[in-house]
């Protein structure tokens, strides 16, 4: 098991929100930019903000951001496992 | 969105001797190539079952003629097995991690199972030289190995020391290969080689296959003689040297001389492959040209990759010298007869256009003049067959039209071409121009366009394509067309405008309040669009007048409201406005110039306000009007008073040189004050800084502030009468520190934004006393570009000119190989219809293109809106 760490990233003022995509919601985004999951940007699963939220191999995230040009921007990527060397 | 097709891994192998005798169609005994009578001997190099490059000929193997026959690969046995120069790492490692008597990999099942962790996924690892301890026992047979010796290009040895003398023993490519053969296919898995489509001992060759004769065809020359393919030589060698090779082994030659002849089908087979590797003599030609052998056909900006496969060369294009012609629109390109005559257009025959169409036929292929209608170079049969047009032919042809057929026309005024500088790193590099037919050699292009191509007219040659079809010009001509291009994606601002004389001409002409009568008006004015003057604003004695205002606004629209500060705006405490004393304050009320100068900040490139909100407001066209318009205008305006600049310019008076060399000298002293200070030990250091650097710093200061001291002197005597002023004021070119260099002192020289401090010992040249702290000592110029420097002054000018050009150099090299990476990562991205960034196989990169779906070149200088802008063009007033 990982050892708890009493940081949390996600309280970082430059880390964006991280959000587990519920199924219906993930579906919805599939449909909305007709594609499949492999598609999607992807994210590995050991990545700290990942770890924080707990998500697994397979979830998609939805990542929110600040962002400076259209005040907020959304993105979605693919928990996917940290390829071999 | 998939792609209908996708890789899903791509397999990287060797060539097994089976495989090559698998694809051969021919074993290549003779090193000949034709018989006397020039036919190819069977089993030579050129055998008819190699394939065919003689017409008439056909091939034994597939029954085809020269061009249909793809070419079939040979082999050649080889007497002895020899190393592939390509592989040499390969071997050496292997040889290197591989027992000399069991050829197992040298590892304990225990101590490979530490190296590689334990068995989960995340951790895997391949076993690589340096786990390896050098000349260690065998685990498996406790044999004792021995080093390996590499020396290139392909000897291999083992080295040990016996009796405390240094012994060497060779391996021959047989003993390798044996070795080789011997590593087991676990091991190999280990080292991460792919047993199954990569044995090792396969990187020793025994077979050699030979390329077909299509790859490697021989030319004719004049006088019937047959040259060879290089790569032909090269086999030619080969063979030869094999066959000797295998008759003194049949004759059970000495081992001297099967060495040597070992050796010398190792640099054969060797140089066959690559003729630049080290250590190794090039095989040359007769001529002593060294061959140009396989790796030579691959590598390098002609190879096959750079020089075949990504580059090509193209139909349709021209290139010559390009040299400025301010009468011509932006959106035009001047180009010589020559070319407009050799290029074409294809014209489809229709019963619309059939006598149009013919009369371009009967013109011919030889236009005379440049006003003369243009002419056609190929009359194209429905059959599709080409007939070349000339005089004596075009009649007949003529008479021969009919709908179906096609005529390639010459090139005439407003065809759509497209016109490009390299080096091509933005969209902007590459612009659809109308053409205009001129005398002369060179492609003329209008001023204005040369920021977006970043070109000159000091020999720089630009390139220019003709877009075949209508489909080609539509595109070129709606997204490529220079009118669309004004706005630079990259700020969001007009990249196209005003350089050099258009602005000091605009300055010249919109400076303060000035009055012309009609004739001068209109000759101002004559080449603009504006076709009538409106009413004069005075009449003086009877003749009406003009002011200069007046003649400026008569190219802005109608409608247009601006107020902003000129370039020539001196950040004045308080804005006196409309009664600014350098008519800065520019004021546009309903197309109208109130008050104001028009400058760089108005209409030139990379600024252009003026031409900004043209854009905005009235669009495109308009605003390539706007720039056509003032382009000519500013050169009347600059040609109506002239504008030159000569070394008289540079001159001031004997007062301001004394008052010059009164700073110069107070510098002079206050340094060496301050040096005392220092040398007493009576100098405060200032916070965080050494007592060495606070004295650098001070005197940086003093000679830093002495220099633009001389500067306001030599200001204060040159005002706008002087061109150099008033190209500095207006932004067209230099600046006030530029004429301050020229007119009063150079300044500090300086590196890595320190004085100069390197060169001998204690002291940066051998004219001064060493540990000299002075100004002239360490790079302080106090003369000017216009009195000269002396001799140390000069050396220490072109010491701090050195480090600037290192800069650029670096930087651009820098700059290009960043540049070219992102072209790489890049180039087949696109936003699809949803907004979406995407791959070719529709993986998103981008969920809204650059987070807000902006396209920065409608962006008002990167902002979405241009709130300021919209608010003062209803209040008509600053905000
Ligand atoms: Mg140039
Ligand atoms: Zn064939
Ligand atoms: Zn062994
Ligand atoms: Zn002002």
């Amino acid at each position: 098991m990982e050892m708890s760490t009493t940081f949390d990233v996600l309280q970082h003022v430059m880390v964006p929100d991280h959000k587990i995509m519920s199924e219906e919601e993930v579906s919805d985004l599939f449909s909305t930019y007709q594609i499949t999951h492999e598609q999607l940007p992807k994210i590995y699963h050991d990545d700290p903000a990942v770890k924080t939220i707990e998500a697994t191999i397979g979830d998609v995230i939805k990542i929110v951001r600040v962002s400076q040009t259209a005040g907020r921007a959304e993105s979605y990527r693919l928990v996917v496992r940290r390829p071999k060397k | 969105m998939t792609s209908p097709k996708r890789i899903g891994k791509i397999e990287f192998g060797l060539l097994s001797p089976k495989d090559i005798r698998k694809m051969s169609v021919r074993k290549i005994i003779w090193a000949d190539t034709y018989d006397d009578d020039g036919f190819p001997y069977p089993q030579g190099l050129m055998d008819l079952n190699l394939g065919v490059i003689d017409p008439g000929l056909r091939c034994k193997t597939c029954d085809n003629r020269a061009g249909d026959c793809p070419g079939h690969f040979g082999h050649i046995e080889l007497a002895k097995p020899v190393i592939h120069v390509g592989y040499t790492r390969l071997i050496r490692k292997l040889l290197r991690v591989t027992c000399r008597g069991c050829s197992r990999l040298l590892l304990s099942p225990e101590e490979i199972k530490k190296i590689l962790g334990p068995a989960d996924e995340f951790s895997e690892d391949l076993i690589t030289e340096k786990d390896i301890k050098k000349e260690r026992v065998c685990p498996h047979c406790g044999e004792q190995q021995l080093k390996i010796n590499f020396e290139k290009p392909t000897t291999f040895s083992e080295v040990w020391t016996e009796e405390g003398k240094k012994t060497e023993h060779k391996l021959t490519p047989a003993d390798i290969r044996a070795r080789l053969e011997k590593i087991p296919d676990e091991d190999l898995r280990l080292l991460g080689i792919n047993p199954v489509v990569a044995r090792p001992e396969w990187t020793i060759l025994t077979v050699l296959p030979v390329p077909p004769v299509t790859m490697r065809p021989s030319i004719i020359l004049e006088n019937g003689q047959r040259s060879e393919d290089d790569l032909t030589h090269k086999l030619v060698d080969i063979i030869r040297i094999n066959q000797r090779f295998k008759e003194n082994q049949d004759a059970g030659a000495p081992q001297l001389i099967i060495e040597d002849l070992w050796e010398l089908l190792q640099y054969h087979v060797t140089t066959y492959l690559d003729n630049e590797v080290a250590g190794c003599p090039p095989a040359r030609h007769r001529s002593g040209r060294p061959l140009k052998t396989l790796s030579q056909r691959l590598k390098g900006k002609d190879g096959r990759f750079r020089g075949s496969l990504s580059g090509k060369r193209v139909n349709f294009s021209a290139r010559t010298v390009i040299s400025p012609d301010p009468n011509l629109s932006i959106s035009e390109v001047g180009i010589p007869l020559a070319v407009a005559n050799e290029m074409s257009v294809p014209v489809q025959v229709t019963p619309f256009n059939i006598e149009e169409v013919r009369q371009m036929v009967l013109n011919g292929p030889e236009r005379p003049t440049i006003n003369a209608p243009c002419g056609a170079n190929y009359a194209i049969r429905p059959d599709r067959r080409r007939l070349r047009l000339t005089d004596i032919n075009k009649e007949t042809v003529a008479e021969m039209l009919e709908p179906g057929w096609m005529v390639d026309r010459q090139l005439r005024n407003n065809d759509i071409v497209l016109f490009n500088r390299q080096p091509s790193l933005h969209r902007m590099s590459i612009m659809a121009h109308r053409i205009v037919i001129m005398d002369g050699k060179t492609f003329r292009l209008n001023p204005a366009v040369c920021p977006p191509y970043n070109a000159d007219f000091d020999g720089d040659e630009m390139n220019l394509h003709v877009p075949q079809t209508e489909e080609a010009r539509a595109e070129a001509y709606i997204l490529a067309s220079v009118q669309e291009n004004i706005l630079s994606p990259r700020f969001g601002g007009p990249i196209i405008g005003g350089i050099h004389d258009h602005i000091s001409g605009i300055f010249l002409l919109t400076h303060g309040k000035r009055w012309f009568t009609k004739s001068e008006s209109i000759a101002l004015l004559k080449h603009c669009t504006p076709s009538h003057l409106p009413d004069p604003e005075k009449v003086e004695m009877g003749v009406p007048m003009w002011s200069n205002k007046q003649v400026f606004s008569m190219i802005l629209p109608d409608g247009l409201n601006m107020v902003y500060k000129a370039s020539s705006c001196a950040n004045c405490e308080v804005c006196k406005k409309e009664l600014c004393e350098r008519d800065a304050y520019v004021k546009i009320f309903d197309g109208q110039l109130i008050c104001g100068t028009i400058d760089k900040k108005s209409i030139g490139a990379f600024d252009g306000a003026i031409l900004n909100r043209i854009i905005r407001q009235y669009g495109m066209a308009k605003g390539r009007q706007f720039i056509d318009d003032v382009t000519k205008l500013s050169i009347r305006g600059i040609m109506h008073d002239g504008f030159s600049f000569g070394i008289d310019d540079e001159d001031l008076t004997r007062t301001e040189y004394g008052q010059i060399d009164e700073v110069l000298d107070t510098a002079d002293s206050d340094v060496e004050r301050r040096i005392k200070i220092y040398q007493e030990g009576q100098l405060e250091p200032m916070p965080g800084r050494t007592l060495d650097e606070t004295l650098e710093m001070q005197i940086m200061q003093v000679l830093g502030k002495a220099r633009d001291r001389t500067g306001e002197i030599a200001g204060r005597h040159l005002g706008l009468s002087n061109s150099a002023v008033v190209m500095a004021v207006s932004g067209a070119r230099g600046s006030m520190l530029n004429l301050t260099q020229m007119a009063g002192c150079l300044g500090q020289q300086s590196v890595r934004g320190e004085r100069i401090v390197r060169g001998y010992d204690e002291r940066t040249l051998p004219h001064f006393k060493k540990g000299d702290r002075g100004a002239d000592a360490h790079g302080f110029i106090k003369n000017s570009y216009k009195s000269g420097l002396t001799p140390t002054e000069f050396f220490f000018h072109a010491i701090g000119g050195r480090e600037g050009l290192v800069d650029t150099a670096v930087r651009t090299s820098q700059s290009g190989y960043l540049q070219r990476r992102m072209i790489n990562a890049l180039q087949d991205l696109k936003v699809a219809y949803d907004g979406s960034v995407r791959t070719t196989g529709g993986r998103i990169i981008q969920f809204t293109y650059g987070e807000d779906g902006t396209d920065p070149a409608r962006s008002a200088f990167g902002d979405p809106v241009d709130v300021k802008g919209i608010v003062e063009n209803v209040l008509k007033e600053e905000v």
